[in-house]
């Protein structure tokens, strides 16, 4: 299950660049957006509603919309370096980035 | 005699996985074979045509306007979709279905590319579902000309999907071994 995780993908805006950033919705589900064209969002099948953790400043799903399954590549489990930051990274979802309604439970 | 055995069968894991991550890389980054299915390429790819898929020209981001390409479905990821790239970033591209009066068009979004079936008329592609990041694509294809083989059903078909090469690649293995003196001498014990 991928919800919650951090992953690492093709940025749909070029593909060169990988985004890491966490999976915040699922296909199906209805999101929030802060700062998107449409305020509320249902994530369309087969695609993911992604955000990084620094909101207004991040490069994701509220800037290009929805990034599709297939861009995918891995998830994200640890920090290896700097080794004071050496950690792993939890599954946890903000209280005020929940889906509004989903589809998976 | 055990350890004849033992040390027999190491070498083979060894053959296994030296061939295996050769394989490996030929399909990810070099191209493979590729079986198609579905109408919306004809007549240019027919139903059950064998290709080639060359890998390189993803890597090298040299997919042309004009290229037929494999690309992974947007809409579900874990099925490839054959079509051919109208537009790439930047062009303007006609939305609407060849039946509709009125024209809409469209820039194609920075990192995307729209592809469309030449079975217009049959098809599912850029028209329904917009335009794919370029991430999504596989590879372009650069050969066509492989005998049609017999017919498959729908569930084989998508089986051999992908791994044309790799049960090649497993062939190959099983021979080169048995050319290998040590492998007859197994036998005389």
């Amino acid at each position: 299950v991928l919800a919650r995780l951090w992953v690492w993908a093709v940025s749909p805006r070029n593909p060169e660049q990988k985004i890491i950033k966490r999976v915040i919705a699922l296909e199906g589900d209805i999101i929030k957006t802060i700062g998107y064209k449409k305020q509320y969002v249902k994530v369309p099948h087969g695609h993911m509603w992604v955000e990084g953790d620094h909101h207004g400043h991040s490069f994701d799903s509220n800037f290009f919309g929805p990034v599709s399954l297939g861009l995918l590549h891995a998830r994200a489990t640890h920090i290896l370096w700097p080794p004071r930051r050496w950690q792993k990274l939890q599954p946890v979802l903000l209280p005020e980035r929940t889906p509004l309604l989903t589809e998976q439970e | 005699m055990f350890q004849d055995v033992l040390g027999k069968t190491f070498r083979l894991l060894g053959y296994t996985l030296q061939y295996g991550c050769i394989a490996h890389c030929a399909f990810e980054y070099v191209g493979g074979i590729v079986v198609c299915s579905g109408p919306s390429m004809q007549p240019t790819i027919q139903n059950y045509d064998i290709v080639v898929l060359d890998n390189l020209s993803r890597h090298f981001y040299s997919i042309q306007k004009g290229d037929i390409v494999i690309a992974k479905s947007p809409s579900d990821p874990k099925s490839n979709i054959c079509k051919r790239v109208i537009g790439l970033e930047g062009d303007k591209v006609c939305t609407s279905s060849p039946s509709n009066f009125l024209k809409n068009h469209s820039y194609v979004p920075k990192g995307h590319v729209w592809v469309e079936g030449d079975n217009l008329r049959n098809s599912t592609d850029s028209r329904r579902y917009g335009p794919i990041p370029y991430g999504l694509i596989r590879g372009r294809i650069c050969f066509k000309n492989f005998p049609r083989l017999i017919n498959f059903d729908e569930p084989l078909h998508t089986l051999l999907h992908f791994s044309c090469w790799h049960i090649c690649a497993l062939f190959i293995w099983m021979i080169l071994p048995i050319k290998k003196k040590s492998w007859w001498r197994w036998g005389e014990g």
